[in-house]
């Protein structure tokens, strides 16, 4: 059953220096659809990629408001996310309560990361199963962080997580000049289309698989879904795909899988059904 | 009594009385028409003989479709406005949509009585329009008595304005008149004139007047002065 | 118990000063003469406090320390005037709630967003902002002056609101008894803090033999 004798627990190094629960905490969140998040010099925007547990399910929110001025969008773990968000929201409440002042983004990400810290280094628990995109304004302008189950957590330029998300990455990077100068919609344009190449080949975006958020000067965090969605899904409709990001998509899906630790069986191949639990 | 040898028998030792509460003034009022709820106070902070400040007004918007009028201890005010600020977001992410002016006053109710004992010394009016859009009236006594009514004042001059309101609005003491409903313009006339008399009376009351009117299009606000003396 | 007297405040184009005298007094006794009550806070905000002198010790100490473990986050943001003082009317708030109240009368001062923020905060956790604001005996003597000051030269600049300030200290060295002619400012603007003094107004008992039989 186990991969090696240094993953049972959280507590356990490997003689490679590497603590396994964590990495495999760390796989948890590519088991999760994709989501996209990009900033200019005025917004950030949020975009995800929204799955349904099965055909009499309807789709699972990605996206969750946190206050006024801030959001995340979330893959892997709901479960886990839903605890992290009432965290983030709680903090939120109590800055408004005790400063009057909207929480500074980058403390409230620092907060995630101590909190998702400590059950990296207690015997008997489990790292959260969760990555985070956070979407928010502050007197310091736009911000896009990405956090991990690993505790750690980057300031982004523009970040995509979840599954296949290699390619929408690749996107971004090949377009990372060009955010900083562009409009609400242009950015809202680079989402979608890095967020379109995560899809299979034959994979499209709609109405009902594809939310996004908005939140930027003056503009409260604003979550559009369903019929919501589908202006902005016409700013990229007819536009030909990146070409073979389709094709990279899926070799990045295989790729993922390679990860650190060896392949678990339990897992399966490159193109695993999703769990349930897993978004 | 009679003191014993040497020293005052009946003297005990005495602690400086720490008074919680302070009473800072103001008159709000709301009335509610068809389709649509005015909200009104002035704009004056006392306390004792002295006015803090003459531009602080005691309607606070809640939502877009709810406004909440609050008079009494000031530091209280500020504190309930805070806790309900937190709750109403609170109800925003869990339910995903804004809190209705009826669920608003249903949960004034329960923050006022938690507090039985040591109570928000605050007289609270809120304004705002129904489910329906109809225009809504709901009033709280200290510890969350409440009612919905179509007009209600509140506040140090409350009990000089509302029988005016009885008699202007609620047509009472009026015989043979057609009872016509309300306009939007006429409730805003109503309450500068009642305003300003009660400003002539209280010395709690007085510098400017500040309404918001709620409709469908949302909440606009109106600055009027008041005498200032 | 050791008590200040009042505590002035008003807004100028550009910043706002905030002015106490420095008598630190024991019941009627004029017990110690060199009490500094304004503080600055941080380099947009400071305080000047009213009232018991060891609680407004404690207070100093404990918005130092906060301060201090805020500048150690090092994330290039800082307490405001605005949420200053909203945290200081939650504390003063909670004391009085819990019957244990800092016995004391705040004004916070400072720029907030490049524009002039003052406000007034007592033990029972009362608070407003003003352009002009007076404690204890200063809001009938002071604050009369300080708003007629104001409403007769909206625009008013850091000098005029100083000679503003010196002429309502002035008028409460002649009447509060617990008051005492060497005052400190606290002067805010977009150039940062300063706090100036001890300063003395220029007084002048020239009518004072003719006060007779008015003990």
């Amino acid at each position: 059953m186990f991969r090696n004798q240094y993953d049972n627990d959280v507590t356990v190094w490997s003689p490679q220096g590497r603590i396994h629960q964590i990495e495999y905490a760390m796989e948890a969140v590519k088991q999760g659809s994709a989501t996209v998040g990009l900033k200019s010099r005025t917004h950030a925007v949020l975009v995800a990629l929204k799955r349904a547990a099965s055909e009499l399910s309807a789709h699972q929110k990605k996206i969750l408001p946190i206050d006024n001025h801030v959001g995340v969008s979330i893959a892997g773990l709901t479960a886990d996310a839903r605890l992290l968000s009432k965290y983030l929201r709680t903090e939120c409440l109590n800055s408004k309560y005790a400063y009057d002042s909207p929480m500074p983004i980058s403390r409230l990400v620092s907060m995630i990361g101590n909190k998702s810290q400590i059950p990296t280094q207690r015997y008997g628990r489990r790292p959260y199963g969760v990555g985070l995109l956070v979407a928010g304004y502050d007197d310091q302008g736009p911000h896009i962080y990405q956090t991990c189950p690993s505790a750690n957590y980057f300031d982004c330029k523009a970040m995509a997580i979840g599954a296949r998300s290699q390619s929408a990455r690749t996107y971004l990077e090949k377009h990372l000049d060009t955010f900083l100068d562009c409009s609400v919609e242009e950015l809202v344009k680079h989402g979608l289309r890095a967020l379109r190449d995560t899809l299979p080949t034959d994979g499209e975006l709609t109405i009902k698989n594809c939310s996004l958020a908005i939140v930027g000067k003056d503009h409260e965090f604003t979550n559009y879904e369903d019929e919501d969605v589908q202006k902005f899904l016409d700013l990229i409709e007819g536009e030909e795909r990146s070409s073979h990001a389709a094709a990279a998509a899926d070799d990045d899906a295989a790729m993922e899988d390679d990860a650190p630790a060896p392949a678990d069986p339990a897992v399966g191949g490159p193109e695993a059904e999703p769990r349930p639990m897993d978004q | 009594m009679i003191p014993t040898f040497g020293q005052n028998a009946t003297a005990t030792p005495k602690q400086a009385h720490f008074n919680p509460y302070s009473f800072n003034g103001g008159s709000i009022m709301a009335i509610a028409g068809d389709d649509f709820a005015v909200v009104a106070s002035d704009t004056r902070l006392s306390e004792g003989f002295s006015i803090h400040s003459r531009n602080a007004p005691k309607t606070y918007k809640l939502t877009d479709k709810t406004v909440l009028a609050s008079a009494g201890f000031h530091g209280d005010v500020l504190t309930e406005i805070k806790v309900l600020e937190a709750r109403l977001k609170m109800y925003e992410h869990e339910h995903g949509k804004k809190m209705s002016s009826q669920a608003i006053a249903a949960m004034l109710a329960t923050i006022l009585y938690h507090k039985r004992f040591f109570p928000y010394y605050v007289y609270n009016i809120i304004g705002g329009l129904d489910e329906e859009g109809k225009g809504c009236v709901y009033s709280y006594d200290p510890v969350g008595s409440y009612e919905r009514e179509v007009y209600r004042a509140g506040g140090s001059a409350g009990p000089l304005l509302q029988p005016l309101l009885d008699n202007q609005i609620g047509f009472k003491n009026q015989q043979g008149v057609e009872k016509v409903s309300l306009s939007k313009d006429k409730a805003i006339k109503l309450i500068k004139d009642i305003f300003i008399s009660a400003a002539e009376r209280d010395i709690y009351t007085g510098d400017s007047l500040h309404l918001k009117v709620v409709t469908k299009e949302g909440v606009s606000e109106e600055t009027f002065p008041l005498r200032r003396d | 118990m050791v008590t200040g007297t009042s505590v002035l405040g008003v807004k100028f184009d550009g910043g706002i000063i905030i002015a106490a005298d420095t008598l630190g007094s024991y019941g009627s006794l004029a017990r110690f003469r060199d009490c500094p009550r304004v503080m600055k806070v941080n380099e947009c905000s400071v305080l000047g406090a009213g009232g018991d002198y060891a609680d407004y010790q404690h207070l100093k100490a404990m918005i130092e320390q906060k301060v201090l473990d805020e500048d150690n986050l090092n994330d290039g943001f800082n307490y405001t005037p605005k949420s200053l003082f909203n945290w200081l009317t939650r504390i003063m708030y909670h004391k009085r709630s819990n019957f244990n109240p800092l016995w004391n009368t705040l004004v916070i001062g400072g720029l907030q967003d490049g524009e002039p923020y003052l406000g007034y905060i007592d033990k029972l956790g009362v608070a407003y902002t003003n352009d002009t604001v007076a404690t204890g005996f200063g809001s009938y003597l002071a604050a009369p002056m300080l708003r007629d000051g104001l409403e007769k030269n909206p625009k008013m600049t850091e000098a005029d609101a100083k000679q503003l300030i010196d002429r309502a200290l002035r008028v409460l060295f002649y009447r509060d008894a617990r008051s005492w002619n060497r005052y400190q400012l606290a002067i805010v603007t977009k150039d940062g803090v300063r706090i100036e003094g001890p300063l003395s107004s220029k007084t002048d008992w020239s009518v004072a033999h003719v006060a007779k039989g008015i003990q």
